[in-house]
């Protein structure tokens, strides 16, 4: 006879808990059953297309859609001075976006127009008919037109709040940087002028496009004052909020329906196409679909170009004393998730090592490009590899080895990383000696090959308020009602797997839906490798919740086969229902300054190949760590690192987005180019760290991102290391092939 | 102009435009969404499905060109049982967010087709025209091996 075990010897033998259970949302993918938004039909749906600024600045002078509206199957054409009856300007950090074009266009791309007609063609043709008199103005295509003197300004207005900056007071805006991160500690000139070595440098990191291959997508419906979207976004409960606010609705009269997402990575964090399409469906009063293109949707997001002047000072004996980051980000037209990016950016600028003296200036400026946000690891990516190359060149100049270095100087477990914050929860040290280890640092190397180690770690966690509900009904199925959103990462299985440990049940009982905000409980967003750190803490809470009603029905501890017994002698029949609930909410004053919720950790080897012909950098093997915590699905930890990996990868050396004079260059996947299965190293190694140290269920924390900022930096380190350093990424062969001829150049001039 | 489309199996006559794209008759006509369309350059392999056998980006075909040939998409694949290709995607975790997954598995079967016992290096050649953004191929390439392996 089986029995089924309690739930205190599941938690022993860990049957549903950090087994590789199989994805549950599998069967329906590989067999192409899953509907997208793009796949999604709404009875009466129009089909909305975007008329987008030839200009990167400039007036309206006026618009004529009469042809356009005149055409077959237009229904309406949306314009700025529609939009004249609400508040129609949005920007969870900086209220500072229009839904289209009002009176100016701030970037050659900015929707200025929308047309909704019965079928894609037909509303696609419609577009190509309205005219559009612009009255250019100087433009700031880049951070040099954009801070010099006399720089043309992008925005002229107050700067507005948005509702979810979370920065505490914004300050003001100085020309066009919207806003300014400062970190300091220490006495940094006394810390310089005592110090034996001060390396110096400039470098510039090129913006990659996040590329989910699901581009954004939405389909809105108004009646009346309640709104209801498919959206593929990765935050609907920060978006309902913010277009409740816009359009003048009671939150709750938003509801937006999400089902899977084709990947975000950040691309579809925050606000993307949901007020122009609630717009437009407000405008036509029938429900409306837009599904952006490749082109539009590298428009409608991208990771933050940055320069960043960079001095590290250190001993003789190799401790590393100062070092002061002087950044400037791009962040577009519009701020976006700017202030974010910078101030993750400013926090992981001095990198996780123990400073005397620290200063930090992180500048988030307004270009007239097109607007940057979110991408995975942000902050972290854009900083690791400039500081990890200084690290090196201080340990070249000493003769220490790259390793012993960072031995040498690395935070521990539970040493501060900034004045005020949490902090460090991971163990540094023995993680970059796995990396080593794995990667093989000790063994031989031949001329132009290199191998490099990085070490970084990244705010995580976003604001820490999730809310969930674990439900059994009358067959004794359970269902978990979580708001994270399923990207691809996991979450309908990992979400499962938890409660299902805590019941005591296997996980095929137990299953997740997508998110109804009308429905499913709250969830502040999906990102900053936070669903199984914070949701998956209110699941287990809310499953917690359920067990303790099925003990209190049961006068003490509740066998598993017993629950549908349990349950129909408290209801009296074979119905009624459980719910268990639970929330995380933030200990303390919850402000940013106490966070962040974790340090992610961001640590990784590589070993490349430089061909000094060519200047292709060619990556042997990556290795990347875990340190997770616990790990509740190994395969999908590791799954998680080799893709953030592979977008390291690309970072590190080829994926840029280019603008030509303020316009895209790189406009299809012919000209911005992502990994294939050629460009993979030929080996890539996870090594999870399962220390038990993270504040989510089981001892957990998230994983994801820190393999991107990881890689990203190692490769720029290794790349160092067979000879080539460079101060800019994307290690393109140009960029390469000139650093190898101007260290020919200098060799023979000695 | 009326074509004849044979889809999984089954004729289908269909009005198209001489413009139409296949992908398009597939999804909006035939309802088959399982077929994605990512890149509209035939770059990222989203839309692959099989031609006469043969796998082809269908959003850089057009539908007329099809007219009297069979067509396979991804709802087509399994035959009753499932693919040795679908099953091996789930075991060996090849997929993540899964909008990649319906092409990748078309170029997938259509290069054992082509290929019975290919080497991993043969694999990475066969699905270089098929990006996914989420894993890093390296549980794709073995998902590939193992179907193999599977017959």
């Amino acid at each position: 006879m089986t029995t089924t075990p309690t739930p205190q010897q599941h938690l022993e033998t860990g049957s549903a808990l950090g087994h590789s259970v199989p994805r549950k949302d599998s069967a329906q993918k590989i067999r192409g059953q899953v509907k997208y938004v793009g796949d999604t039909e709404v009875p009466g749906m129009l089909h909305g297309k975007v008329l987008r600024s030839e200009i990167p600045a400039g007036r309206i002078r006026s618009i004529d859609a009469s042809a356009a509206e005149a055409m077959p199957g237009v229904v309406c054409v949306l314009v700025g001075t529609d939009l004249l009856d609400i508040d129609p300007y949005y920007g969870h950090a900086i209220r500072d976006r229009p839904i289209i074009a009002i009176d100016r266009v701030r970037f050659a791309g900015e929707p200025v127009a929308v047309v909704a007609a019965e079928t894609e063609e037909q509303a696609e043709a419609a577009v190509r008919a309205i005219r559009v008199d612009y009255e250019p103005t100087p433009a700031a295509t880049d951070l040099d037109g954009a801070t010099g003197p006399g720089a043309p300004l992008v925005h002229e207005e107050p700067a507005r709040g948005g509702a979810f900056h979370g920065l505490g007071n914004l300050p003001e805006r100085l020309g066009n940087v919207c806003y300014r991160y400062e970190l300091d500690w220490g006495d940094l000139d006394a810390a310089f002028a005592a110090a034996d070595v001060v390396v110096e440098g400039t470098f510039e990191f090129g913006s990659a496009y996040q590329y989910s291959m699901e581009t954004h997508a939405c389909i809105a419906q108004v009646d009346g004052d309640e709104i209801t979207m498919w959206a593929n976004c990765q935050h609907p409960f920060l978006v309902r909020a913010e277009m409740a606010s816009v359009f003048g609705v009671p939150l709750s009269n938003v509801r937006i329906i999400v089902p899977f997402l084709g990947g975000g990575f950040g691309s579809k964090s925050y606000t993307r196409l949901e007020p122009l399409t609630i717009a437009v469906a407000r405008k036509a009063r029938r429900p409306v679909r837009v599904v952006a293109r490749v082109d539009e949707a590298i428009l409608t997001s991208r990771q933050h170009s940055c320069r960043i002047h960079l001095r590290t000072a250190a001993r003789n004996d190799g401790t590393l004393v100062a070092r002061q980051a002087v950044c400037l980000f791009d962040t577009g037209a519009y701020a976006d998730n700017g202030p974010r990016v910078v101030a993750t950016a400013g926090d992981a600028a001095p990198g996780p090592y123990r400073w005397e003296a620290v200063s930090v200036v992180a500048d988030c400026v307004y270009t007239n490009v097109s607007p940057a946000g979110s991408y995975r690891a942000f902050g972290a990516v854009h900083q690791q590899w400039a500081g990890e190359l200084q690290v090196d060149e201080i340990a070249r100049k000493l003769g220490i080895d790259p390793l012993e270095i960072r031995r040498r100087n690395l935070l521990r477990h539970g040493e501060d990383v900034r004045p005020g914050g949490k902090p460090l929860d991971g163990d540094l040290i023995g993680d970059v000696e796995k990396a080593a280890a794995a990667l093989g640092w000790d063994r031989p190397r031949t001329e132009w090959v290199g191998r490099g180690l990085s070490v970084g770690v990244l705010a995580a966690g976003a604001h820490p308020v999730s809310c969930a509900t674990v439900r059994m009904e009358a067959d004794g199925l359970i269902t978990v009602n979580c708001g994270t959103t399923e990207v691809g990462q996991g979450a309908r299985t990992v979400m499962p797997q938890i409660a299902a440990e805590v019941l005591g049940l296997p996980v095929d009982r137990v299953r997740m839906g997508g998110t109804d905000t009308r429905f499913t409980p709250y969830d502040r967003s999906t990102g900053a490798s936070r669903s199984t750190t914070v949701a998956g803490l209110a699941v287990q809470r809310a499953a917690e919740d359920l067990r303790r009603q099925l003990e209190d029905m049961a006068g003490g501890e509740a066998d598993p086969a017993e629950y549908l017994n349990l349950m129909r002698g408290h209801f009296g029949f074979a119905g009624g229902e459980l719910i268990g609930r639970a929330d995380v909410h933030p200990e303390g004053s919850g402000s940013y300054a106490e966070g962040p919720v974790f340090w992610e950790v961001a640590v990784g080897a590589a070993e490349v190949e430089v061909d000094p012909d060519t200047g292709v950098v060619r990556a042997l093997r990556t290795a990347t760590i875990a340190d997770v915590g616990r790990a509740i699905n190994p395969a999908f930890v590791e799954r998680q690192d080799e893709g953030g990996g592979i977008q390291g990868l690309g970072t590190g050396l080829f994926e840029e987005v280019l603008f030509d004079g303020g316009h895209l260059s790189t406009e299809t996947l012919l000209e911005y180019r992502v990994p294939t299965t050629r460009d993979i190293p030929r080996e890539m190694s996870c090594v999870i760290v399962e220390n038990a140290d993270g504040p989510g269920p089981f001892g957990a924390k998230g994983c994801g991102e820190g393999a991107l900022a990881a890689v990203a930096a190692a490769l720029a380190t290794a790349v160092a290391d067979a000879g080539v350093p460079v101060n800019q990424l994307p290690l393109t062969p140009e960029r390469v092939w000139r650093a190898i001829q101007s260290r020919n150049d200098k060799r023979s001039e000695v | 102009m009326r074509i004849t489309l044979t889809v999984n199996g089954r004729a289908h006559e269909v009005d198209v435009e001489p413009r139409d794209l296949l992908v398009y008759v597939l999804r909006e006509r035939l309802g088959l969404t399982g077929t994605n369309i990512g890149c509209d350059t035939s770059t990222c392999g989203s839309c692959t499905v099989h031609v006469d056998g043969e796998s082809i980006k269908s959003c850089t075909l057009l539908a007329v060109q099809c007219d009297g040939r069979a067509i396979t998409t991804i709802e087509g694949l399994a035959n009753g049982a499932l693919h040795p290709v679908q099953e091996a995607f789930t075991s060996e975790h090849a997929l993540q967010c899964g909008f990649c997954t319906p092409g990748m598995i078309m170029a997938a079967a259509s290069r054992l087709n082509e290929v019975k016992d290919p080497t991993e290096e043969q694999i990475r050649e066969g699905l270089e025209g098929n990006l996914c953004r989420c894993t890093g191929y390296h549980n794709i390439v073995k998902a590939v091996q193992k179907a193999a392996a599977a017959g």
